[in-house]
């Protein structure tokens, strides 16, 4: 799950991290208040699960408070578009107004889980404000790794030694060890999948300050923390996805045009694949899970289909524990209870029973297409919708 | 021949109680596998169809000898499930649940460094020696004894696989699903050190999937180690990077663990990649003919 930089900022205060002081609104006007009190300099920051903001237009400095609600004016309601938003971008519904802090380094902290050596991992760079993965790939030797023990949590000498290689010295290098303990522990409670601050900002004070905050969680672990649970935000989900979502139903919204129904991940992508290789594109990933019973199926298709970019549907189910014709049954009630459907449906049906399955799929009202392999479906289902059967 | 699973099994299901334990318990049991005994807590005395339940897996360990465990268990209990069976000194637990935490997968592993338990999954579809055991939830009928070792990180696209091998008559001599999560007990390389190793398996096919490094990893130690044909084939071309294609371990995070990445990788360790799903089979066929 993920949710937005002032909740990020406000779970990190609980572990003792410096950020700026700063205050979320959703109308403009509020803005001005806020920023005299900060002095009459602040800075507005659009609040949207994406990151690249800044190179999109939604951060900017205001110099007045007259400025500050102009600048929140133009942000609250924009359709915020940056390199992870894709070209549709997203709805602004909320900014973080914050004061205005003086820079002298930046730099970039992050934890996340290293899959192969199956640890948390702490990551520093000097190089802070820019993507990480840009400086992974120019300058890898500039990325700071230190393994975490999850029992155990960042040892302090563990800390001292990254704040050594980020060049840190003096009260700043203690502030810096100190923060640095505090993500590790609030990534570890928290059952975070990632925790990064990007940049770290020393002022010219010589102060650490949490510029900027992102986290996301472990989904399987919300049970956990009915705290992080209440802070997501629905608006900034896909309302097919949201849907999908209630009826257990692993659905992701893609750009392409031929919408997908499979059971189980893997099967899922690959139909997503040969679709591809043979000259189209899917419109979505869609897991009605290993068994795909009647009820997963009917849901399942009412919400493939009320995505209006699908031009033809194709359905591919391998028969496993359930067999082949017992779900084509399954899939010609589906469809029996759903009002005209007038998509051209291809549908490929695998395992045991299956000439018995291809028949009742023959047989039924509907007229579906049936297919004899996934080639020969993704085949049909690409000419059907490019308007020819 | 096969590996891990064969008819010396001697499985316990954890969570047998439940609809799905009860349900695959018996499966397994109709496919062959020796299912002598079950565990829930607060329920040991009852009886499943004829299969004892204990309250714990030290009872059950010490009344039915058992060396294999299958789970059932919710994902808020699982890792406790697994550390149990390995603390009663079960060689094999295969972890069907969904859905556990990564932080108790942490423990878990801390745990297991310390016994000689060895883990599949979890959020896995098992394995199966077929015409011997299978521990899982796969259809048992679409495998058949054979030659191909399959090694995945998907359930149904490895039915899908395994349904092309056995039309072509080659069938399998152990095929595994190792589960699609972020930290697997058991791993590519695990498993294919095992099929080196067995007599019987002549050829291997690999799944792999967006998210991680493990395809990578398995490539180097295949062109270092692996003298049998190994065939390739990677899902995910097509997903969007940043989202998790409903495996959990299954996304591709800052640029790392694409579909293509993982093509270069096995093809030049040269394994072969097959493009299409629909070709796995005949891939691993033509290899063998090789």
């Amino acid at each position: 799950m993920k949710i937005h930089e002032f909740q990020a900022k406000e779970i990190l205060r609980r572990y003792g991290v410096a950020t700026p002081k700063g205050e979320v609104v959703e109308a403009a006007v509020e803005a001005t208040d806020i920023c005299r009190e900060m002095g009459g300099r602040c800075v507005v920051k659009a609040q949207i699960h994406a990151g690249g903001r800044g190179k999109g237009g939604g951060v900017k400095l205001a110099g007045s408070p007259e400025e500050a609600e102009s600048i929140a004016g133009a942000i609250l309601g924009m359709q915020l578009v940056t390199p992870q938003t894709g070209p549709e971008g997203q709805t602004v519904r909320k900014v973080l107004i914050e004061e205005a802090l003086d820079i002298a380094a930046e730099l970039y902290l992050s934890v996340t889980l290293d899959r192969a050596s199956g640890k948390p991992v702490l990551m520093a760079s000097a190089s802070g404000g820019m993507d990480i993965e840009e400086v992974a790939e120019k300058d890898p030797g500039a990325i700071i790794r230190e393994a975490v023990d999850p029992q155990l949590g960042l040892l302090p000498f563990q800390a001292r030694s990254v704040v050594k290689k980020l060049g840190l010295e003096g009260s700043t290098g203690r502030q810096a060890a100190k923060l640095i303990g505090s993500l590790v522990a609030a990534y570890l409670d928290t059952d975070a999948s990632l925790v990064e601050i990007n940049p770290l900002l020393v002022t010219g004070h010589g102060d650490v300050v949490a510029l900027d905050a992102k986290m996301n969680f472990d989904d399987n672990a919300l049970f956990r923390h009915p705290d992080i649970g209440e802070m997501r935000d629905i608006a900034e989900e896909n309302p097919l996805e949201l849907e999908a979502g209630k009826y257990d139903l692993n659905y992701i919204k893609l750009d392409g045009e031929i919408g997908c129904m499979v059971n189980g991940a893997g099967l899922a992508m690959a139909t997503m694949d040969i679709i591809k290789l043979f000259g189209s594109e899917p419109a979505n990933f869609l897991d009605v899970g290993g068994s795909a019973s009647q009820e997963a199926v009917q849901n399942a298709f009412r919400i493939l289909i009320s995505d209006e970019t699908v031009k033809a549907v194709l359905i591919n189910i391998f028969g496993g524990i359930a067999r082949t014709d017992r779900i084509a049954r399954g899939v010609v009630a589906a469809l029996d209870e759903l009002p005209d459907v007038e998509l051209p449906v291809v549908v490929r049906l695998e395992g045991t029973n299956v000439e018995q399955g291809r028949k009742i799929l023959q047989d039924a009202n509907f007229d579906f297409i049936v297919a004899n392999d996934m080639a020969d479906a993704a085949q049909k289902v690409v000419a059907a919708a490019k308007g020819g059967v | 021949m096969a590996i891990w699973v064969d008819n010396d099994t001697r499985l316990v299901v954890q969570g047998i109680t439940g609809t799905e334990g009860r349900f695959h318990a018996l499966g397994c049991r109709d496919y062959g596998t020796n299912v002598v005994a079950g565990v829930t807590p607060g329920k040991g005395g009852e009886s499943v169809e004829g299969i004892p339940v204990y309250d714990s897996m030290s009872e059950a360990r010490q009344a039915t000898s058992c060396n294999a465990s299958m789970i059932f268990v919710p994902p808020p209990f699982a890792g406790d499930a697994i550390m149990e069976a390995a603390a009663a000194g079960v060689e094999l637990v295969v972890c069907i649940t969904e859905g556990i935490p990564v932080a108790d997968m942490l423990k878990v592993r801390a745990f297991l460094e310390d016994h000689p338990t060895r883990l599949i999954g979890p959020n896995c579809p098992g394995i199966i020696s077929p015409g011997m055991a299978k521990i899982g939830i796969m259809p048992g009928h679409i495998h058949q004894p054979g030659s191909v070792g399959v090694v995945s990180r998907s359930g149904t696209l490895t039915y899908e696989a395994v349904w092309q091998v056995t039309n072509l008559g080659l069938g399998q001599s152990t095929c595994i699903g190792i589960g699609g999560d972020p930290l697997p007990g058991t791993n590519f390389i695990d498993t294919l050190a095992a099929f080196a190793e067995d007599p019987a398996t002549e050829g291997v096919i690999l799944i792999g999937e967006i998210g991680g490094s493990a395809e990578e990893e398995a490539a180097a130690w295949v062109q270092e180690n692996l003298d049998k044909p190994v065939v390739g084939f990677i899902a995910g071309r097509t997903a969007p990077p940043g989202r998790r294609m409903g495996h959990a371990g299954a996304i591709i995070s800052g640029g790392k663990g694409t579909a293509q990445a993982k093509t270069e990788a096995l093809t030049a360790a040269g394994i072969t990649v097959a493009e299409s799903p629909a070709e796995i089979g005949i891939s691993m066929a033509r290899a063998l003919e090789k």
